[in-house]
């Protein structure tokens, strides 16, 4: 009686975990699914057309007769709104996740935290709509003032922090040579001063130019950095947290202030989840589409000089959305299965960075001994 | 009796056809979609029992659908290609086109651009970027930013042939997703030149002259105005006479088609 009781509920046990088992693997097929089905569509692209135009022509015009596939500054561009992304991002989003896990006290930090996180339930459409309707004419009306604006928020804290660990240099070689105190007194306000004159100059010479046309690769890296934030300010903040209160309290018991523990002790301790925080935030600002297509430009043409972000520009997203009705077999293979060439890098490249973020995070657990 | 019989079965034949289509499914150009819609609320509202449903995906996707069998009328702003021909006759499929209305393209831009008309020619070399500052064609001294619709659309397709004769536009072009955000991004960038169907053309962005003639319903109609097109709805055959899709794809000829087409900023076919 009870054997039978318990042979029911092992094979009961048994079903339900395989069950389980199945629902959890059809993620996992899915994605072997998209794998296959954009490489068998990707791959006729390349046999049609081979690589060499694809990677290395700087000319697209997929409807003309005949066409040309030349995809190098499409791919540019998704480098350079994704590197712009990294500049407005990661500074931000460190600092502010130093800042909710060293410095706020605990219930501030229960409000802010979430308000940031909203900026991850906005719709990229509304960011996309923004972008075109509201910043692009501001870029275009003010955009001297912008710019040196943004040169004092970007470049400002890390000038802060340069002057902050040089001076530190500085006064360590001085040590010997010098009362600390006087040559505190005079360093600091050198280098302070420096940084204001050469951030004062670059942010006037920058209030000078004239954006002519406001849906370029700034606007575009500006909002997409604004997207990416809270994924960086979240994930790089739990890493903070993770480093624990022991290490904090033991650099505190060595001496350390709070400036030293949190940039010597607490930032090298979690730096690969940072790393890892940065890269999350780096594959958002690849995949997003909708504002990218919105707000770019969308022109196939690789900037002049290359790192102008002042100029409109296409990514790999932009184009696989805006060329999907047209490009159909009716009117032309190559045209169709090009998009599925450009799905493919694009999803290759964002595997590889998946998979660089899950080593680097199992690393630094193993360090932590975690 | 046997006449009977002949005229019985025609009669089952016919109303077999007419239930089949009682559910009419359009599919294709953005630009032609505003007059299906009209045009099929207007059907519906006079005829309950036939359902319409009206999706808006490209000029491309309209031709595709109809090929495919997934709609019974495809909406285009540009008629068939060759190669989309071909692929219906393959599928054993007659296109038949109904022009239901004309559309001009206005070259818009902004109001403040003292500009007011341009030729042909020289819309194509600006396009082409031959020229690239405003001060060659007479205004100021601002390098021109030139705006397209995206390739994929049939507004895009017109432009290409009437105005660029198939030259590529250069590489430094913005391209935007509809008529709409074409007027957004003309209306808020001084220097900016762009184009969209005529039903696009207010107040906040100005239209110029081509070969000096203003776009209007009049000059569109009279073939004036030189960028012009005539926008399709493609059924399979002929629709059977009397049959619902009949009286679909004929109501750009009625006057209350045509007063609906004035409406949403096209030009009617023929003057009623």
């Amino acid at each position: 009686m009870s054997d039978a009781a318990s042979r029911k509920q092992r094979v009961g046990a048994i079903l339900g975990q395989s069950l389980l088992f199945l629902i959890t693997s059809l993620s996992t097929f899915a994605v072997f699914f998209i794998f296959y089905f954009i490489l068998k569509d990707a791959i006729p692209f390349f046999k049609l057309e081979g690589f060499k135009e694809f990677f290395t022509s700087a000319r697209w015009y997929p409807s003309g007769s005949p066409p040309e596939f030349g995809a190098l500054p499409i791919f540019l561009g998704t480098g350079l709104v994704t590197l712009g992304a990294i500049v407005v991002a990661v500074p931000l989003g460190i600092a502010a996740s130093v800042c909710l896990s060293d410095l706020l006290p605990f219930n501030v930090r229960q409000i802010v935290k979430p308000v940031i996180e909203v900026l991850a339930a906005i719709p990229s459409v509304a960011y996309g709509f923004f972008a075109l309707v509201v910043f692009a004419p501001m870029l275009q009306n003010h955009g001297g003032a912008i710019l040196s604006a943004g040169v004092w928020i970007v470049l400002g804290p890390i000038f802060a922090l340069l002057v902050m660990v040089f001076g530190d240099l500085i006064l360590d070689k001085l040590r010997d040579k010098m009362n600390p105190k006087v040559a505190a007194a005079t360093i600091f306000p050198i280098l302070g001063a420096l940084s204001v004159i050469v951030l004062y100059r670059l942010s006037a010479q920058l209030a000078g130019v004239e954006i002519s046309s406001g849906t370029n690769a700034l606007n575009v890296s500006i909002i997409l950095g604004i997207m990416a934030l809270p994924t960086v300010v979240s994930v790089s903040e739990d890493a903070l947290q993770a480093a624990g209160r022991e290490l904090r309290e033991g650099s505190y018991a060595l001496g350390a202030t709070r400036a030293e523990t949190i940039i010597k002790t607490i930032i090298p301790a979690s730096v690969s989840g940072i790393l890892a925080a940065v890269i999350l935030g780096v594959m958002r600002a690849i995949g997003e589409t909708m504002v990218v297509w919105m707000a770019s430009g969308n022109a196939a043409r690789i900037p002049d000089p290359i790192f102008n972000v002042l100029q409109p520009i296409r990514t790999l997203t932009a184009t696989i959305a805006g060329d999907m009705g047209e490009a159909d077999h009716v009117t032309g293979s190559s045209r169709f299965h090009v998009l599925f060439a450009m799905a493919f890098c694009l999803l290759a490249f964002s595997f590889i960075m998946n998979l660089a973020s899950e080593i680097i995070v199992k690393r630094s657990r193993k360090k932590l001994g975690k | 009796m046997n006449k009977q019989i002949l005229a019985i079965t025609a009669a089952i034949a016919v109303a077999g056809a007419s239930s089949a289509a009682d559910k009419i499914v359009i599919d294709g150009s953005t630009t032609v979609g505003p007059i299906a819609k009209a045009f099929a609320e207007y059907f519906m509202a006079a005829n309950p029992e036939v359902n319409i449903t009206v999706s808006e995906s490209g000029s491309g996707n309209g031709a595709k659908s109809i090929v495919n069998g997934t709609c019974d009328v495809a909406a285009m702003s540009r008629p068939m290609k060759d190669s989309e021909f071909q692929a219906a006759a393959d599928k054993d499929i007659q296109p038949v086109a109904h022009v239901v209305a004309l559309d001009g393209l206005p070259i818009l831009v902004h109001p403040s651009n003292p500009v007011q008309a341009l030729t042909v020619e020289q819309v194509r070399e600006i396009f082409l970027g031959n020229i690239s500052n405003w001060k060659e064609v007479g205004g100021p001294d601002k390098a021109i930013v030139t705006i397209s619709r995206d390739t994929n659309s049939g507004t895009y397709e017109t432009f290409e042939g009437l105005v660029m004769q198939k030259q590529k536009i250069h590489e430094n072009c913005e391209y935007v997703g509809s008529n709409g955000a074409i007027r957004q991004r003309v209306q808020s960038t001084p220097a900016a030149i762009g184009y969209a169907g005529l039903g696009f053309v207010d107040k906040t962005v100005k239209a110029l002259k081509v070969n000096g003639i203003y776009p209007s319903a009049e000059t569109v109609q009279t073939g004036e105005y030189p960028i012009a097109r005539p926008l399709f709805m493609y059924t399979n055959k002929y629709p059977k006479l009397g049959s619902p899709l009949y009286r679909f794809a004929t109501i750009h000829l009625t006057e209350d088609g045509q007063e609906m087409v004035e409406e949403i900023g096209f030009v009617p076919v023929t003057a009623y």
